[in-house]
């Protein structure tokens, strides 16, 4: 139901083109029920080297997310993912494109104006350890979003309410009461990374984006991290953008994936269709890297070469390069993201797979 | 960890221990707390152990010394007996360092002296951290044109030896006092070197904050703040300044060490502590005039500068390394 092209907001968009909301709106009769979260539009992120050249870290993504979905982000390093996932939250000034959150355009929002939105849409850090303040406690950590945000009835917390809510955050996070009079460096980075999710929950968010929130952990802490993301979606109807390079993370908690390769979106899809018949080249291969645990599994050729620096991004399809099954039209002419089924597009010329 | 364990001390705490574990730390923090409290009690030194009164001159008194009355300027060593010498090191209670060419005891004016020193080098120190943290903030955090024109602003300052502008504000200053508005400072206002030794140095010790705040900034968790939506005075109070502090306690004692010299400097030049008042920079210039007679006056005042700014280094480097929070993690774990 969701798709790349994005349903029409219910809000009216000052500054977009009138054609591209002319035909946004045509779609959004057929579309929806519910109204996205979050929607991105075209959003681009260009860095301007020396020497005139450009960086194109995030080059004209639009994705829409719906309430209480995981929309899991993938890619290799360098790809964009994270950049992406900092301009949703505007901890990044997005180049051009529109970043709509509950409907309201919030992409030129001034962070005054914004303030108050952060109560619904946070975020979790890869690095545990330099997202907490070294030299305060954790209870102030995690007070701080509360002191500065108005309670639900418009005024300041009282002390009482702030305890209770601390010790029901880090309930929550199973973390004992005790860890609120200590320091960060006290934690190992399983239970900073809780920690960074308590505070991330405690103005009870809609959105989280979580910025690989398990990669700088050990393997055998990530399940664990990863589970307590899925429980804690599942008891507060929460919504993540879950961006990661690691598939079998994605693959547990992710309703739909987006493959993103050198700035843009691949494939989209849900995450059985996108993972099991992916229909991007690329997916492709990012899937069969996986290892199987089957004897005797054969695995498919690794990708050859690495991935091309996004200054100098390769004319045609931004894949061609590496692809195993690149053509001429692949060259010169590039892919733009189409619907293959119901709920599954690709940026590809030649898909793997139909729908 | 468990519940049940008593939460361990906070990072200062901890660093306080690991500055007690450092010896040379403490034997220097000894010496400066011995020295500063001589210099305390002054008074009773003066009244009680030397009798003397250190401000006023003295040249044609006399003291008891072993039963005998000794004059305190004395006839010269030379042959024809020319001039007169203020009395030397006496080894007694009064006049222990002799005295100086007004027949002042030099060690009750050396320890009111390093009340003068010390109380200008400290607050000048103090005063410094806060205008250099103020500045080294704001440029750091808010970057831009803050931090173009306080970045300008200190380099202007910066291309002036310390010592030559230091000079040049003094002798203004001392020769006129200050008025600002309703604001009248004396020219012999121990605020006036306090002020100006504070100003010269706050390049000195801006500079290294805001290098602090410009990394502190990119912090993830400065990103986690603003993305929790906090005020940015509270990210500059809660955020930034608390991890500042361990840079402005570290500068703290060096930029006391520097403003010690600069005292001793301008007073040795007549331009910093005026007269009759005391400070180990003027008594090293009353010493200067007597240097090949009663070296004394001149070396004691001297000495205790050297202890005090070598003292005074020895703690900057112990609270230093004290202070790491990651070291101190990585000790600990």
């Amino acid at each position: 139901m969701t798709s790349s092209v994005p349903p029409a907001p219910t809000a009216t968009s000052t500054h977009a083109s009138a054609s591209a909301s002319a035909s946004a709106s045509a779609s959004a009769s057929a579309s929806a029920s519910a109204r996205p979260l979050l929607e991105v539009r075209d959003v681009r992120k260009t860095y301007h080297l020396p020497r005139g050249q450009t960086l194109k870290a995030v080059d004209g993504i639009s994705l829409s997310v719906m309430p209480g979905e995981v929309l899991g982000l993938v890619g290799e390093s360098g790809c964009g993912k994270s950049t992406l996932g900092r301009c949703l939250l505007r901890l990044m000034d997005v180049s051009s494109g529109e970043i709509l959150f509950e409907g309201q355009d919030i992409t030129h929002l001034k962070e005054r104006a914004l303030r108050p939105l952060r109560q619904r849409m946070q975020m979790v850090f890869q690095d545990s350890y330099a997202s907490l303040n070294p030299r305060r406690r954790i209870g102030d950590l995690l007070a701080e979003p509360l002191k500065v945000h108005p309670g639900p009835d418009g005024r300041k917390r009282a002390r009482a309410t702030i305890i209770n809510r601390l010790h029901e955050l880090m309930d929550l996070v199973s973390l004992p009461v005790g860890a609120l009079d200590r320091y960060a460096h006290e934690f190992s980075g399983g239970q900073r990374q809780r920690i960074n999710i308590a505070r991330a929950l405690a103005l009870s968010p809609r959105l989280v984006v979580a910025d690989e929130p398990v990669s700088a952990l050990d393997v055998s802490v990530q399940a664990q991290i990863v589970n307590l993301f899925a429980d804690l979606q599942a008891r507060l109807g929460l919504t993540y953008v879950f961006v990661a390079h690691d598939l079998a993370v994605v693959r547990q908690i992710s309703t739909r994936v987006a493959v993103m390769y050198l700035g843009a979106v691949v494939e989209l899809g849900e995450t059985d269709a996108v993972l099991h018949r992916p229909a991007h080249p690329y997916s492709a291969a990012l899937t069969a890297a996986v290892p199987r645990p089957m004897v005797g599994a054969v695995r498919a050729a690794p990708l050859g070469g690495d991935i091309p620096s996004p200054v100098a991004r390769p004319a045609g399809c931004r894949f061609h390069t590496r692809c195993p099954f690149v053509q001429d039209r692949c060259r010169t002419e590039e892919p733009v993201l189409r619907k293959i089924g119901p709920s599954h597009s690709v940026a590809c010329h030649f898909p793997l797979a139909e729908g | 960890m468990t519940a049940e364990a008593p939460p361990p001390p906070g990072p200062w705490r901890q660093a306080m221990r690991g500055l007690a574990r450092n010896r040379a730390s403490m034997a220097a923090l000894a010496v400066l707390v011995l020295i500063t409290l001589s210099c305390v009690l002054a008074p009773l030194y003066a009244r009680d152990i030397a009798r003397t009164d250190p401000f006023t001159s003295n040249v044609a008194g006399s003291i008891m010394l072993d039963g005998h009355e000794v004059d305190i300027m004395q006839p010269n060593d030379n042959p024809l007996h020319l001039g007169l010498s203020p009395i030397g090191p006496t080894g007694h209670a009064a006049y222990l360092l002799g005295a100086d060419s007004q027949g002042r005891d030099v060690a009750a004016r050396m320890l009111y002296g390093g009340r003068n020193s010390l109380l200008i080098s400290s607050c000048a120190a103090v005063l410094c951290l806060i205008l250099a943290a103020a500045a080294g903030i704001a440029a750091g955090f808010f970057g831009g044109l803050v931090d173009a024109v306080l970045s300008r602003l200190m380099d202007i300052m910066w291309a002036v030896p310390v010592y030559l502008f230091a000079i040049s504000l003094s002798i203004v200053t001392v020769s006129q006092g200050l008025k600002l508005g309703p604001f009248v400072v004396e020219a012999d206002s121990l605020l006036i070197p306090i002020v100006i030794i504070a100003l010269v140095y706050v390049p000195y010790a801006a500079r290294p904050i805001r290098g602090r705040v410009l990394a502190l900034r990119q912090a993830e968790f400065v990103t986690a703040a603003r993305c929790l939506g906090v005020p940015r005075w509270r990210i500059v109070l809660f955020d930034i300044l608390p991890n500042v502090t361990t840079t402005l306690v570290v500068l703290g004692p060096l930029l006391m060490a520097l403003s010690l010299l600069a005292e001793s400097a301008l007073s040795f030049l007549s331009i910093g502590v005026q007269a009759p008042a005391a400070s180990w920079g003027t008594i090293i210039q009353d010493g200067e005039g007597l240097i090949y007679t009663r070296p004394m006056v001149a070396i004691a005042p001297g000495l205790a500068i050297v202890l005090v700014v070598l003292a005074l280094n020895i703690l900057g480097d112990g609270l230093r390394d004290a202070l790491d929070v990651r070291d101190a993690a990585r000790r600990s774990s």
